[in-house]
């Protein structure tokens, strides 16, 4: 098999393990250590600002805009609203500016 | 699988009700099959374009059936990054599910086992989201429901891989199609649907601010975990304990 193929094994197993794995382990506590929960629930914005940030350090000023265009269009809309606008936005400039 | 089809025959208080409340979860999962499709379909384009083959790319939305960590996971293919780094930036990005499952596990603990081990592997986000509200409606949360829900979104989001990723490749110039900047967009939307929890602003800027410094300086792919841990960190410093507590 190819190494894609065992990343994509070893990466679903491991998503299994964190879909059944806080109940398995949070099962055998009463309750979890407030700073413990405090650290998960910053997990996503934490993992996924990274993900964004330097992509935006990099960027085309088309690219920037893109990025704000889209960032205020999720405060009123839906991530697929969104989505959809940060794409308009970028394709639109790109083609044209 | 058998114990499943076998279960919803035994309960003879069910039986008349098991195929109503399947259809009533496949209602509020048709919304979120709809909202997800775009994803799905530029996953599949977006793996083919980063390397895959139709079969891997179809594999991974059938075995991890996760948006989010299967774009990282072939952005970061994209990248010549080591297997076991993208394995565990996977890892990083799902570890969110702990969260959900830990929370979920009252509201199915009714579950037979063979049917808890199935709902843990469709329990995403909306899965969990829907779940929550159906409990706090005090209806009652039936496998057959969940199954109703989650069957909608996976057999989709499978088939949108393989669509994604025959037709994706159509697109020959992808700078002028922007689709260097989908991904941090697609991204963005994910960070800023997490922005109503506590000290949201404080954990981006941190996790912003050091994870640019680290891409510039060590380089990637550690500016993901260095960067989300100094996130997790400044969140860890500047919550109040009383108010955790308070929650809790």
């Amino acid at each position: 098999m190819s190494s894609i193929t065992w990343i994509i094994i070893a990466g679903a197993v491991l998503t299994y393990l964190t879909r059944i794995g806080g109940h398995l382990v949070l099962s055998r506590f009463e309750r979890i250590h407030p700073r413990v929960e405090v650290a998960l629930n910053a997990v996503p914005a934490a993992v996924l600002t990274t993900l964004v940030a330097p992509a935006a350090a990099e960027a085309d000023w088309r690219g920037l805009v893109a990025l704000g265009f889209a960032g205020l269009v999720a405060l009123r809309f839906n991530a697929l609203t969104m989505f959809l606008a940060g794409a308009a936005v970028i394709i639109l400039l790109r083609q044209f500016a | 699988m058998d114990e499943h089809i076998h279960q919803r025959q035994a309960g003879p208080a069910d039986a008349g009700t098991a195929r109503s409340q399947f259809w009533e979860g496949f209602a509020k999962g048709l919304p979120i099959m709809v909202a997800s499709a775009p994803f799905g379909l530029l996953f599949g384009a977006l793996a083919i374009d980063n390397g895959f083959s139709l079969f891997e790319t179809v594999l991974m939305s059938a075995a991890i059936f996760g948006g989010a960590s299967q774009m990282v996971g072939i952005e970061l293919f994209g990248q010549n990054i080591p297997a076991w780094l993208i394995v565990f930036s996977i890892f990083a990005v799902n570890f969110r599910h702990v969260l959900y499952s830990a929370a979920v596990g009252r509201r199915i603990s009714h579950f037979k086992p063979l049917q808890s081990l199935l709902s843990y592997f469709v329990l995403t986000d909306p899965q969990y989201a829907e779940t929550e509200k159906r409990a706090e409606s005090g209806r009652p949360v039936t496998f057959i429901w969940y199954l109703g829900v989650a069957t909608p979104i996976y057999v989709m989001w499978v088939l949108e891989a393989g669509v994604g990723a025959l037709f994706g490749n159509l697109i020959s110039d992808t700078h002028a199609f922007g689709i260097d900047m989908l991904l941090p967009i697609y991204f963005l939307g994910l960070v800023m649907g997490f922005r109503k929890r506590d000290n949201w602003a404080a954990i981006v800027i941190a996790s912003a601010f050091v994870s640019i410094i680290a891409y510039k300086t060590i380089g990637s792919p550690w500016h993901v975990s260095i960067g989300a841990l100094a996130g997790i960190l400044v969140a860890v410093i500047v919550a109040k304990p009383e108010k955790s507590q308070e929650q809790h």
